[in-house]
């Protein structure tokens, strides 16, 4: 673990546990009920605060701005005097963006607020330094950084410090927060992993970041095609693409050379359409025509072309296919149509 | 999402793709679905003088069981009179492409299609 407290500038290990948002409330309920988070967290955060809320509990979802930033001013305006958690994604899973956690954390301090930070998708790919940011508790997967899949470890800040209510109980393993035999394989991968993505994040993420630029400019130029989320603040290897009058599930029909995904793997069961994308603005109409393409260590330039070939043929190919398509070209403007919702 | 070969058959090659002169007479348009809701469909028949369909164009937004469903009503419709062609059952179609059950609302917007186009040709004639 000593590696994975290197990645993200620790000075001391991190305790090696599953995250915990409702250890958290359960422990602190007696001073307050309410809870800060924003709509486009993973649904691991979401459905925890749905619950808590069965439990009694208050929570605030911020909407994000329309670039998909939560911000330290958002933070601040939904602070109450019974304010517990806050809890805010790092970087965000379906758009990349990347929010102000040092912000947010020197405002969830000054305000006695402890501040759950979910960095699946950013440890490992982007600089996070605990010593800097102001962040009570990290969360953190072992898959999104190349390693295993069924590990990951939650940080516990000791200084002020943080306590939690024991996920499970039984022989008091990891400070009696969750007890049970640990499964060394996996931590071990987990410590490879963070270990190779520490030495190799400079360089991985200026070659993710310039396949996903070589990517964008050769599709950009199809009309009425759209990046969703921060173009600036954002993850090296993350693009989320609106093509608008082409639907999401038939343009993966025809990339089946490539791995993508019109959401987020977790939600992709149902039909409905990015409830991320949603809060960022988009119509329903956009949300059903966009697509996620992430860049990563393995990318090469020769993939990213021939996903650019793929892309640009089959966007042509389903517009050609697309009664939406003709309209907008005859110059119907499709929100004075009345459709009948099905 | 595994689909049929069908399916795949029709979303690769599909059949009867484009637009007729909504304005002509001798056209009935049905569109049907909702951009919202992931699924538009515009189905167009071309109608004879005796009442048969002599050729059937489509266009479809919407995943591959959709598209496959517009493109497989436009062949069967072909050659039927008006009756004949409303009378297909999405169960039909849903069969024939093997749809999932998440999917077999494509093919109840298909038989929603060619029954408005049906209707809008007959509305057409009446005025």
């Amino acid at each position: 673990m000593r590696i994975l407290a290197r990645l993200c500038g620790l000075r001391v290990p991190p305790s090696q546990t599953t995250w915990r948002l409702k250890g958290v409330a359960h422990f602190y309920h007696k001073k307050g009920k309410h809870i800060i988070t924003s709509k486009i967290e993973h649904k691991a955060v979401l459905d925890t605060c749905r619950q808590l809320e069965r439990e009694g509990y208050e929570v605030t979802y911020l909407d994000p701005d329309e670039q998909g930033l939560t911000t330290p001013e958002m933070v601040q305006a939904a602070l109450r005097e019974d304010t517990i958690l806050a809890s805010v994604m790092h970087a965000n899973n379906e758009i990349g963006v990347v929010n102000d956690i040092a912000g947010i954390g020197e405002i969830c301090r000054a305000a006695g607020v402890l501040f759950h930070v979910d960095g699946a998708q950013s440890v490992g790919k982007i600089p996070v330094d605990l010593e800097q940011m102001k962040v009570d508790l990290l969360s953190m997967s072992a898959h999104k950084m190349y390693g295993p899949k069924g590990v990951g470890a939650l940080y516990v800040r000791r200084k002020p410090r943080v306590r939690l209510e024991a996920q499970m109980h039984g022989g008091g393993h990891e400070r009696g927060m969750r007890s049970g035999t640990l499964a060394t394989h996996q931590l071990v991968g987990f410590g490879e992993a963070a270990r190779i993505a520490h030495e190799e994040m400079a360089t991985e993420s200026a070659q993710s970041e310039a396949l996903r630029e070589r990517f964008w400019d050769a599709i950009s130029d199809i009309p009425e095609v759209y990046i969703n989320g921060d173009r600036e603040q954002r993850l090296p290897g993350a693009l989320n693409v609106s093509f608008a009058f082409v639907e999401g599930e038939s343009l993966i029909m025809s990339l089946r050379d490539l791995a993508i995904s019109s959401g987020s793997a977790c939600t992709s069961a149902s039909l409905e359409p990015s409830y991320v994308l949603r809060a960022l603005g988009l119509n329903d109409e956009m949300a059903h025509s966009s697509l996620r393409f992430s860049f990563g260590r393995f990318t090469t330039e020769a993939e990213v072309d021939h996903a650019v070939k793929c892309v640009r043929h089959a966007v042509e190919k389903l517009r050609e296919l697309s009664p939406l398509w003709d309209m907008f070209q005859d110059g119907v403007d499709l929100n004075t149509i009345e459709w009948a919702a099905h | 999402m595994a689909y049929s070969d069908k399916v795949i058959d029709h979303y690769e090659n599909p059949r009867n793709v484009g637009k007729f002169d909504e304005a002509d007479d001798s056209i009935g348009t049905g569109m049907v679905g909702a951009p919202a809701c992931g699924d538009v469909m515009r189905l167009q028949i071309q109608v004879s003088d005796e009442g048969i369909i002599e050729d059937a164009k489509f266009k479809t937004y919407g995943c591959g069981s959709a598209i496959a469903s517009s493109s497989l009503l436009t062949e069967w419709v072909k050659g039927k009179n008006l009756d004949e062609a409303a009378s297909i059952k999405n169960t039909e179609i849903a069969q024939e492409l093997s749809l999932p059950p998440v999917k077999i609302h494509c093919s109840v917007l298909a038989e929603d299609a060619i029954k408005a186009a049906v209707q809008n040709y007959r509305e057409k004639r009446d005025s």
